[in-house]
């Protein structure tokens, strides 16, 4: 790379202070916020209290969609779930360094995307308190999983992607909270020398650290793209038709990785612009993370066509008809709301002047979540609806109490991470330093790189 | 190894100083030094890993995984001959879907003996700071340790002083 960096080039002494400006005491604005999340957090909770208290009936699932709103929700946290790992992991191994600036932001929205839909298999399961049946453990009765359920494997994938990112999550953060220790007094110093172990940056544990981490991105890699295609598998497995299509996994992942950029500017746009961080998330950063959605976009149309295009080819009747269904009635709106935000919306991201622009991106980015939530739910909900059976064909309509557990989540993902930007580097000082020219005191000759 | 020892410390500034002191060190005899950084820096790894081995913590992902694939199967083909319940026409051990849960537990595996590994190897947690370790190494300065035997102090300082070192102590 020439050093072409302007004269404003942070220093390292500039990273360390402007990082840990972010966990300084936040302002009104912040606690304003916080009380409106925690408002409708526990307004979903009430209403999940409700559906535990009076039954089931409480959601609007029934037969013939047993799976609705809380499967759809609990896939689109999944989705959202991919792009903090694609950006720690896959990125990192292709030494993209525009990555350096955002990838723990990106991390943490992982992790409580993981949280959040990890909580939907248990609220749509009812009993909640037997959710321990899923795991493989020894019991009088000799009963295993069946391991050949698309469901276990479900289990088993989503909870290995669960331990592996916030593993991936606390080693990124283990020299970053080294740094704030020790810029720290008092008892926030000694909860940040615990949790740092004890890390100084020496040679010997950057060696193993550089190999540990190189290691955690190869292994992240191919989980990350496994953990979207076993969700796939839940449904391609089923004979449902508009499920059953071996399309379905790399469908899936790529439109994971759609949504989780959305999710990713929809949380970085506000931190540069409160945090003031423009030195360090720069409009190469956001034309890059621009040029991904438009990407992984014009992908997803792709999907969206063949899709279209394999039903009709097929000649399978309860295909077409399925898909004539969902394109022209009940659910139509839903359908067509899908492909403007996924398909047409991303489109203004052509333009570099739209790819630069904070507001363009963060409007883009909430069609593009919102297109993807009704992806999923077109999906689910019309594909049930109108089967193989027309005595089994139904309509599914929400319930307050599903609706409230569906907004309440979003308030659980963003306090969440609302708590995490206070607590935690919320970029991370070391990469940052990495991407910046090392201090030198003689500076090289113009032909050195 | 002498039975006495003293440790010096040079504080720098500079990548390339930092270097031109590791450098001047090793070609003085020189080999027990702890280096502080606040990122890993190339040019620093370059020097000390002439005579350094490849990190170990790639073995221990290596038996991680083997051992989560192993018991991946292990897990699904026992348990499935425990109870051996045949469900449309398969064969009571199916292969193909036992894969899935045999790469999970691979990562799983993989990715949580690597962290062993790097704890491990790396000497964490440490309980309490290494007297060399300087609060600013996590921040803008490089820090270069020298263990040699008691003598040789004023030699080494000599040698970090003339690398331009900022600072050198005791």
């Amino acid at each position: 790379m020439m050093s072409q960096s302007p004269p404003t080039t942070p220093t390292f002494a500039d990273v360390n202070r402007d990082v840990l400006r972010t966990l300084g005491p936040p302002g009104n604005l912040y606690f304003a916020w916080m009380c409106v999340v925690a408002l409708v957090l526990a307004w979903g909770i009430l209403a999940w209290t409700g559906q535990i208290w009076w039954g089931m009936g409480m959601a609007g699932k029934r037969v013939p969609q047993q799976w609705a709103m809380y499967i759809t929700t609990f896939v689109f946290w999944i989705g959202i779930g991919h792009a903090g790992t694609l950006i720690s992991a896959i990125l990192y191994l292709f030494r993209a360094r525009w990555r350096t600036s955002i990838y723990r932001a990106a991390e943490a929205m992982t992790i409580f995307a993981v949280l959040t839909a990890g909580l939907f298999p248990l609220i749509h399961a009812g009993r909640m308190w037997f959710a321990y049946f899923l795991l493989p453990y020894p019991n009088q009765r000799d009963l295993w999983p069946n391991f050949r359920s698309p469901l276990v494997w479900d289990v088993f994938a989503i909870s290995t992607y669960l331990t592996i990112s916030t593993v991936f999550f606390i080693v990124g953060l283990i020299p970053d909270i080294a740094a704030v220790r020790d810029a720290s007094t008092g008892w926030r110093r000694r909860i940040y020398a615990m949790l740092a172990l004890g890390w100084e940056g020496s040679d010997s544990q950057w060696r193993h650290y550089r190999r540990a981490y190189g290691l955690f991105a190869a292994l992240a890699t191919p989980l990350v793209l496994s953990v979207h295609s076993v969700v796939s598998w839940d449904f391609a497995m089923a004979l449902v038709p508009g499920w059953h299509s071996t399309l379905f996994a790399p469908f899936f992942v790529d439109g994971a990785i759609f949504s989780g950029f959305a999710m990713v500017l929809v949380l970085v746009l506000p931190m540069r612009h409160f945090f003031k961080l423009h030195a360090y998330i720069q409009e190469k950063h956001l034309d890059a993370m621009g040029k991904l959605i438009l990407v992984t976009g014009l992908v997803l149309t792709y999907f969206y066509l063949s899709e279209i295009f394999t039903t009709l080819y097929s000649g399978d009747e309860f295909d077409k008809a399925s898909l004539f269904w969902k394109v022209t009635k009940s659910y139509a709106w839903a359908l067509w709301l899908m492909y403007f935000c996924n398909c047409i919306s991303p489109l203004i991201l052509f333009w570099k002047k739209a790819r630069t622009s904070p507001v363009v991106l963060y409007v883009v980015s909430i069609l593009v979540l919102i297109g993807m939530w009704f992806e999923r739910f077109n999906i689910i909900v019309p594909s049930l609806g109108h089967a193989f059976y027309p005595w089994a064909w139904g309509i599914y309509v929400p319930t307050l109490t599903d609706t409230s557990i569906v907004i309440g989540s979003f308030a659980w993902f963003f306090l969440l991470f609302l708590g995490f930007i206070k607590v935690l580097p919320s970029l991370s000082i070391v990469e940052v330093k990495e991407t910046l020219p090392p201090p030198l005191k003689d500076r090289p000759h113009a032909s050195h790189h | 190894m002498p039975a006495t020892t003293e440790t010096v410390l040079g504080v720098f500034a500079y990548v390339d100083t930092t270097v031109r002191a590791l450098e001047e060190l090793r070609a003085k005899g020189y080999h027990d030094l702890t280096v502080y950084t606040p990122v890993p820096v190339h040019e620093i790894e370059d020097v000390l890993e002439r005579d350094r081995p490849v990190s170990r913590v790639r073995l221990f992902t290596l038996i991680g995984g083997l051992t989560g694939t192993v018991s991946g199967f292990l897990l699904t083909i026992w348990s499935a001959l425990v109870w051996g319940l045949t469900t449309g026409g398969k064969p009571v051990v199916s292969i193909p879907p036992f894969v899935v849960i045999a790469f999970e537990l691979t990562i799983l595996f993989g990715g949580l003996a690597t962290l062993i590994g790097m704890v491990v190897l790396g000497r964490l947690p440490r309980l309490t700071p290494s007297p060399t370790f300087d609060p600013r190494f996590t921040n803008d300065r490089f820090g270069v340790a020298v263990h040699c035997a008691t003598g040789r102090g004023g030699s080494v300082r000599e040698i970090l002083r003339g690398a331009g070192a900022e600072e050198v102590r005791p």
